[in-house]
């Protein structure tokens, strides 16, 4: 029964990375932007929800005891609203300043979450998050499956929604953008707006699903939205597929599932003082992991699947002949 | 403020805007901004820290390990800082070979090949801390005083000495990219790769030569770095951010920018270390790089982005 609750412990939280793949892979696997900052914009959404649905506390700001689902909206506005600032400052320049201003901002807002402490708790972060289904906290089994159910229907609905749009004029738009800029401009498209919106779609969808996150664990501090958060979900992105919603899913399981594996090998093996040393190897691992798809198969686990629209290439048999 | 301020900005300016040289010309020459450089420095500081181990041993028995002059370490550092330098640019030139020219030849997007870099980045640091755990280590033990060098001002012997090496190197850069043949090449495949190498220039030559001049000064940096505050496994990481600001502040592709951009960066943060709080220095970058982005993309000495 243990392990029952543990199996909905992991995949719980595999979900909530899950949801931050799903909106990097609208920025990066239907846009082409690369955001070296996820962590930024999933901690930025995690500490909006935290601040508007914590009981009120006396040495920091807010604590407003508002109820999860308006911290899930407040959160997935914050992700956009930063994500549109980044973006409108570096989208109309060539890819890599996106990078290096989104990594700029990850580095940034770390600094925030740790120095602000007023608003954030500083170091030692916020505790009393709300929980969804806190009353069924005493029961890790029911708890931790209905979490479960919660996140795995988030995804499902972003999912869903997602995979609606790439299908929409607005998809295939966003695609042509990505594959030929000039021929999409020279439809009369504008690329700079679309790809800012895209980008905030994605930042949204990061902010909201920090919000999950920390309404999953109770707990934030600025340790959890380490650069480290990024390169595990570029990973999660690159080796289940960019392009494919389903990739991203499966991507965010299974490395979720090699990260844990391996981070519970570690501390089996290593004696106690050795293993934040021997977590680093964790670290490197995915870093070659991440290489070596790049290097042998960039389109990863599930490629993308060819989207065009579902009346092209029927037309000739079905339409009325000349 | 004190006057104090300003040779504070010019020593972390200095180590800045050496990284940035190398970042500047990587990303004009092999166009894509490459992340790993930072984790270059690192790795150059801990190569030359693990030979001048070896060397220190030696020398000692030969009686000549002890400082030289006013400085903190003996004739051990130099020597190992050439032996680290090389190392460095073994790594660099092996990293091209099993990665970004891999990448490069297959005609990979640009974005990709940052992301590689990205990749390769966060492997080497972890590995960097896996060998050498993240305890900070030192060249020395020595203990330095800061002497008066006018206006109000100290430094300490060491800091003059890596500021006088920064102005020598980058000037000697400066004439090396400017006056010789191969600078001439760097400049061309910079402009156009594909007409520099219709002209016959050796295209792969001149990626060779800009990866061992940026490795070499990113090694130069770390050591620098790692003699002046500590060697730290994430002491690249930290500052890559300072460094991808000084480059895209003076103008990519520029050396005598990058090395301006180094030295305002230093500045701001020495100024926001003293007027705001030392807590917010790695904040300063990004500041500076926001307001680039906003006011001018180009950089100080860039062309059009």
């Amino acid at each position: 029964m243990e392990y029952l609750a543990y199996g909905a412990f992991f995949l719980t939280i595999a979900m909530t990375y899950a949801l931050i793949c799903l909106g990097l892979n609208v920025q990066w696997g239907q846009t082409g932007l690369f955001n070296v900052g996820v962590a930024a914009f999933v901690g930025a959404g995690a500490y909006t929800s935290g601040l508007f649905t914590t009981p009120a506390v006396v040495d920091r700001l807010g604590g407003f005891d508002l109820p999860i689902w308006v911290g899930w909206i407040a959160a997935a506005l914050v992700g956009g609203v930063l994500s549109f600032l980044v973006g409108a400052l570096t989208i109309r320049m060539r890819t890599d300043y996106l990078a290096i201003t989104t990594f700029g901002i990850a580095i940034t807002l770390q600094l925030a979450f740790q120095n602000l402490e007023g608003l954030t708790g500083g170091v030692f972060g916020m505790s009393f998050i709300p929980r969804a289904f806190g009353d069924l906290q005493g029961r890790s089994i029911a708890f931790n499956l209905s979490n479960f159910a919660l996140a795995a229907a988030m995804v499902f609905a972003v999912y869903l929604l997602l995979q609606h749009l790439m299908r929409s004029p607005w998809g295939r738009l966003l695609r042509a953008v990505r594959e030929d800029e000039t021929a999409a401009q020279s439809m009369g498209k504008n690329p700079v707006s679309l790809r800012l919106q895209a980008f905030v779609l994605g930042g949204a969808i990061m902010g909201l699903a920090g919000a999950v996150q920390a309404h999953f664990i109770g707990f934030i501090a600025p340790g959890n939205y380490l650069p480290m958060m990024t390169f595990q979900v570029w990973a999660m992105l690159i080796v289940g597929g960019s392009g494919n919603n389903r990739g991203a899913i499966l991507g965010a399981v299974l490395v979720w599932a090699i990260w844990a594996l391996s981070g519970s090998i570690i501390s089996e093996i290593f004696p106690a003082d050795q293993q934040a040393r021997a977590a680093s190897l964790q670290i490197v691992v995915i870093g070659v992991m991440l290489c070596l798809i790049l290097l042998w198969r960039p389109q990863g686990i599930l490629p993308e699947a060819r989207t065009s629209s579902r009346h092209l290439g029927k037309r000739p048999d079905k339409g009325p002949k000349p | 403020m004190s006057p104090q301020v300003l040779i504070d900005g010019i020593i972390a300016g200095s180590t800045i805007g050496l990284g940035a040289i190398g970042l500047t010309l990587t990303y004009s020459i092999l166009r894509f901004a490459n992340f790993t450089h930072g984790d270059f420095l690192a790795w150059g500081a801990y190569l030359t820290l693990t030979v001048s181990g070896f060397l220190g041993g030696l020398l000692a028995g030969l009686g000549i390990g002890d400082p030289l002059g006013p400085f903190s370490f003996g004739w051990g550092l130099p020597v190992s800082l050439l032996a680290g330098m090389a190392l460095t640019v073994l790594l660099t030139l092996g990293l091209d070979k099993v990665l970004f020219g891999r990448l490069r030849r297959r005609g990979a997007d640009a974005i990709i090949i940052v992301m590689a870099s990205f990749g390769a980045s966060m492997a080497l640091r972890s590995l960097l801390e896996f060998i050498f755990t993240a305890n900070p280590a030192y060249f020395t033990r020595e203990l330095q005083i800061a002497q008066k060098i006018g206006m109000g001002m100290r430094a300490t012997p060491d800091q003059m000495l890596t500021v006088g090496l920064t102005a020598v190197l980058v000037i000697a850069l400066h004439v090396f990219v400017t006056r010789s043949s191969t600078g001439r090449a760097m400049r061309a495949v910079s402009e156009n790769p594909g007409l520099a190498g219709v002209y016959g220039l050796d295209v792969q030559q001149v990626i060779r030569v800009t990866w061992i001049i940026g490795a070499a000064l990113a090694c130069v940096a770390g050591v620098m770095s790692g003699l002046l505050v500590q060697i730290r496994p994430y002491m690249g990481f930290d500052l890559l951010l300072p460094l991808f600001a000084a480059a895209i502040l003076g103008g990519i592709g520029s050396i005598p920018g990058a090395m301006l951009g180094g030295l305002i960066i230093g500045l701001a943060e020495a100024v926001t270390v003293q007027v705001v709080g030392a807590e917010w220095r790695a904040g300063v970058a990004f500041v500076v790089l926001v307001l680039v982005l906003i006011l001018r993309p180009s950089g100080l000495f860039g062309r059009r982005v």
